[in-house]
């Protein structure tokens, strides 16, 4: 007990030792630690992306080796907005065509590892997934499964980096450290852009620390919403996402087209016993 | 060569000799200007030095290695003394050395059999996961299911783990940015070091060997660098003891190392300011740069000491030995430059950079024998002991070769000609591997993997269906497996990785693991689905890109092999497009790897280094002919010029048989060399007879003169390719060999069969006049004799 006072009051004079270096810097107004300021600007992040319920969109997916050579897969996804853990999807392959009409189901979780389906047409059986996978490619493209599930705040640990400017836009630079130990990344570096605190680049390091990947978003769109509480709000969603590995130097774009929000899918929608009929 | 002999000393060297100091000053001008260029030298240890940017393998190579993934890789051999892999303890460090080898700099994938993607068949679901995924699990049964999964799983067996299952591999993949070449690499094998002393410090019951592509270039780099630090100041003291014992004179040995010192540096510095980096052949520049200047010195200060010796002063016998000396030197120069300038048409660029700095250097030592040697000397205080007697063995031995003139000439061509018969038995063979000499630990390790695992030749068949999603057609999956079947049948093969096994065995595990259905899915969209789940179901950084293109158009087999020479390569090539040209027409198929890239540049090399001796040989000539001023004996020269090198191949392919990349120039490089030796004799022979000597006479005449000279040079030259022999790289000391072997050979033709032949055929009688004084003739040309 007497121990962890000593802890408690060496903490708190390390927390005042590193407000004040802030304070004498002078850099920022903001006197909040990095971690805080960081956890705050995520949390506004997500209030102002929570409310959509579900959304429907068809994609594109191009895939490029390092060779220039090419590679297109069309789809179809479907996301249901779960309150209070990770969001529910369901995508559906339209081509190439020796894997039409399979169907990907997946709930991913906050806290645990996220539940997978995969209906496969030419055996008409639905498989479950291995769920240690989340840091393996999706499709065979530079997305890892967790670079894709829903944003969720109690997936990572933050640290307010800095502001920069991106194309004219002013972010918040911002550190996110996953607490899942099977994530791939030992950290992320998002930019968020401070009008409308949507993603608009993020960095991937991998497990060794070095740079592994860059996302960016562009092509944002508005797309209004009644939201349950009966306000009409406004979700941004980028039409285009590009990532490019760089130690590879390959790269694969979303080409997201027809976004439709509040569509009337439920529950019923993402049920694993349903996965035959999707389409 | 008395055409060089009678000139007077030029302008030029009267004013070096009279300004000593001025013309050292401006000598040290010119050796740091050159010479601030080796602050730019490095070393550059990467494979792919051996070939040009325009290799049309190396293209073919990277292509591939941009469509798939790259193989770059380090390998961990992991070897329990206790001579069993599937213990709890060694399957524990296993475990624990793959998690840490993600930490490898530049590392994209590690592969072991821990984290080997296993699948399973699970109700209705399908497993795929580590096959060991919590070494915490272990028990004897846990155990012994991970042995007969691991030693029946065909990606494994003898890939990474050896079929008895006594050592294992963990194999890292590593994807060098290639912005600073000179650091990722070295990084890598840094790292692959430490971690190996790390995991023996902590499992000191288990060997751990290095090996992959990572480890061969940190091999060159590192041997390479070994091999300057030890050969070549091995290579200084040996000259340092000759030179004192043939000059009899400190002074004038300390005067010719400040040459070969100067040549060294001016050399280096010009590599260093033309960006050449330091590779395996070219760091043994300086060693043969130093044995080819020797000569040049020996021959300029013997002739002064005998001129001393003969009663002049040191001033004057400094004019007489440039008179005498300074064309000849430059003619043998200009020889032996070319020679290693016909290096030039090897496919290999550092073949190339090693004969056109040798070259260069071929350039400053004879312009520093001729400005600085002299300017020394003048300088300092040379005193020669009383006229020593001059030895008459010289003439015995001539007089030995007039008496058996016949038998000498029969039996030597007949040696020649049974030496010679023999060089159809050399094959062309590179192996990158046998590079190394055996005493390397990169050479044991990697002979310890390819005796227990797998060789480190490889082959990689990309197999092109011609249309997207090709690779998921049933004919196409049947084609891929007679291909892999076919080629797991060949002697040479230890692994085959293929496509086909994976669909397989994922159509046994989506039939609840019924061994019956390990085999092909009979539809197109049955092997796509099954494809898609499994590459759905793989962790970080082990996804099928390795195996599949992105447009899953084709797929990448890739096969290792026994440690296999460049015409066995070639030869297996060969049989695998010929298998697809009668069994697969359809497929259109590619075959590259390092393997195969060294096997062409091997083979390509070895027809245009004969274009280049034959140029070499055709200017060498030339030039000859047109020193001696007679087109006969330039003729003539032919025999003993072209002698030395097929009677050395010939000896050769009893010595050893094996042609690699570094043999192929000797036969250049020696003709330069041996060239010098014939310039000697038959100018010396040729002026005896325009004396309207006899040609007994003019064959004594030419020993008397010539024949300590070319005895000691061939010795100094012998000596210095001898000391490459010594090389960490068995590329270089067969080099140094051979190239040893033609030069003595070249002297002992000189010296019986040219004589013997001169003796025999040259019967024409004397045209000029008998000389009334041959002795002043005499004087002067003997003081080429050491």
């Amino acid at each position: 007990m007497k121990q962890s006072m000593t802890t408690l009051l060496f903490g708190a004079t390390l927390v005042g030792f590193t407000t004040l270096a802030v304070a004498d810097q002078g850099t920022t107004e903001q006197t909040d630690d990095p971690a805080a300021r960081g956890l705050s600007i995520m949390q506004e992040r997500k209030a102002r992306d929570t409310g959509w319920q579900s959304s429907e969109a068809s994609l594109e997916m191009l895939l490029t080796n390092a060779q220039g050579q090419t590679s297109s897969r069309q789809l179809r996804m479907k996301n249901l907005e779960v309150a209070g853990d990770g969001d529910k999807s369901l995508s559906i392959f339209d081509t190439p065509l020796d894997v039409k009409g399979t169907a990907f189901l997946s709930f991913s979780h906050v806290n645990t590892a996220d539940d997978q389906w995969l209906y496969l047409p030419a055996l008409k059986r639905v498989k479950r997934i291995s769920s240690r996978n989340k840091s393996g490619p999706f499709m065979g493209s530079e997305f890892a499964y967790e670079d894709l599930s829903s944003f969720e705040v109690p997936k990572y640990q933050y640290r307010y980096l800095g502001e920069e400017e991106i194309a004219g836009q002013a972010t918040w630079k911002i550190e996110n450290i996953p607490n899942d130990e099977y994530s791939g990344y030992s950290k992320l570096v998002s930019w968020i852009d401070q009008q409308e605190y949507r993603v608009l680049k993020t960095q991937y390091y991998d497990r060794k620390s070095a740079l592994l990947k860059t996302l960016q978003f562009s092509d944002y769109q508005a797309h209004p919403v009644d939201t349950p509480n009966g306000e009409r709000k406004s979700f941004w969603r980028a039409n285009q996402l590009s990532i490019e590995n760089h130690q590879t130097g390959k790269a694969t774009q979303l080409i997201f087209k027809e976004y439709r929000f509040n569509t009337g899918l439920s529950e019923a929608d993402f049920n694993k016993s349903k996965l035959k009929r999707a389409r | 060569m008395q055409n060089f002999n009678s000139a007077a000393p030029s302008r030029w060297q009267y004013w070096v000799v009279e300004r000593p100091i001025i013309s050292l000053l401006i000598t040290m001008l010119i050796v740091f200007s050159f010479g601030f260029g080796t602050s730019k030298l490095f070393f550059d240890g990467d494979y792919r030095v051996f070939f040009g940017d325009d290799n049309p393998q190396l293209l073919a190579f990277e292509q591939m290695q941009n469509v798939y993934s790259k193989s770059d890789s380090v390998s961990f051999i992991i070897a329990p003394k206790s001579g069993k892999v599937f213990t709890r303890e060694t399957l524990n460090q296993v475990h624990e050395m793959t998690e840490a080898a993600w930490q490898t700099p530049y590392s994209t994938r590690v592969d072991s059999i821990t984290n080997y993607q296993h699948t399973q068949a699970e109700a209705d679901d399908l497993l795929v996961e580590d096959l060991l995924l919590e070494p915490e699990t272990l028990d004897p049964a846990k155990i012994e299911q991970i042995r007969q999964i691991a030693l029946t799983e065909p990606n494994l067996v003898n890939k990474l783990i050896g079929s008895a299952g006594d050592v294992t591999i963990i194999n890292v993949t590593v994807q060098l940015p290639e912005i600073d070449p000179l650091t990722e690499g070295p990084a890598v094998a840094h790292f692959a070091k430490e971690l190996q002393a790390q995991f023996h410090q902590r499992y000191p019951d288990t060997e751990i060997r290095l090996s992959g592509l990572v480890m061969l270039n940190d091999a060159f780099a590192t041997y390479a660098q070994n091999d300057s630090s030890t050969l070549v100041p091995a290579m200084f003291l040996l000259i340092l003891i000759m030179l004192a014992i043939l000059l009899r004179s400190v002074l004038g040995t300390l005067a010719s190392l400040a040459v070969i010192i100067t040549t060294i540096a001016a050399t280096l510095g010009v590599s260093g300011w033309l960006g050449i980096a330091l590779t395996t052949p070219t760091v043994n520049v300086p060693t043969i740069v130093m044995t080819l200047a020797v000569a040049d010195c020996v021959h300029i200060i013997s002739s002064l000491l005998l001129a001393m010796r003969n009663g002049q002063t040191k001033q004057q016998a400094i004019y007489t030995s440039l008179a005498q000396n300074v064309k000849p030197v430059f003619i043998t120069s200009a020889t032996t430059a070319i020679g290693f300038l016909s290096l030039n048409f090897s496919d290999s660029p550092p073949l190339r950079d090693l004969g056109n700095l040798v070259a260069v250097g071929m350039l400053f030592a004879f312009l520093f024998s001729v400005t600085l040697l002299p300017a020394l000397l003048s300088l300092m205080p040379i005193k020669v002991a009383a006229k020593t007697k001059p030895s008459n063995a010289m003439t015995r031995f001539a007089n030995w070769v007039i008496a058996k003139q016949k038998p000498v000439l029969v039996c030597g061509l007949l040696i020649v000609a049974g030496l010679a018969s023999q060089v159809p038995n050399n094959q062309v063979n590179d192996d990158s591997l046998k590079y190394f000499s055996t005493d390397t630990t990169f050479r044991q390790d990697s002979d310890y993997m390819a005796q227990h695992i797998s060789g480190m030749t490889s082959l990689e068949f990309s197999l092109e269906s011609g249309q997207s999603n090709g690779i998921n057609h049933p004919e196409f999956l049947a084609d891929l497996a007679a291909f892999t079947t076919w080629l797991r049948q060949q002697p040479e093969t230890d692994h085959v990785s293929s496509l086909s096994d994976t669909v397989a065995r994922l159509n046994k595990n989506m039939h609840g693991d019924d061994p019956a259905q390990y085999r092909l899915p009979t539809q197109q969209e049955l092997a796509a689905q099954y494809l898609l789940m499994y590459e759905m179901s793989l962790p970080y950084g082990l996804d099928l890109n390795n195996q599949i293109n992105i447009d899953k158009s084709a797929t990448r087999v890739v096969a290792t092999f026994k440690n296999l020479g460049s015409n066995e390569i070639l030869a297996l090539e060969q049989r695998a497009n010929d298998w697809f040209a009668t069994q697969a027409p359809h497929i259109k198929v590619s075959i590259s790897s390092t393997s195969s890239m060294f096997a062409h540049v091997g083979e390509r090399n070895m027809s245009s280094m004969l274009m280049g001796t034959a140029f070499a040989l055709v200017l060498i000539s030339a030039l000859l002919g047109f020193a001696l001023r007679s087109w006969r004996l330039g003729f003539i020269s032919l025999l003993p010029n072209i002698l030395p090198g097929l009677a050395g191949f010939g000896l050769w392919s009893l010595v050893s048989g094996e042609i690699n990349l570094a043999l192929s120039i000797v036969s250049s490089l020696t003709l330069g060399i041996v060239v010098d030796d014939t310039v000697h004799f038959l100018s010396k022979y040729q002026h005896a007879r325009k004396q309207g000597q006899s040609s007994e006479q003019a064959v004594i005449y030419a020993f008397n003169n010539v024949g300590r000279a070319l005895l000691i040079t061939t010795l100094v030259i012998c000596v210095g390719f001898a000391v490459l022999t010594q090389s960490n790289f068995a590329l270089n000391a067969d080099m140094g060999l051979l190239t040893a072997i033609v030069v003595f050979i070249a002297l002992v033709i000189d010296l019986l069969i040219l004589p013997a032949f001169l003796l025999v055929f040259d019967r024409t009688p004397a045209t000029a006049k008998p000389s009334t004084e041959p002795s002043t003739q005499l004087n002067i040309n003997a003081a080429t004799q050491a």
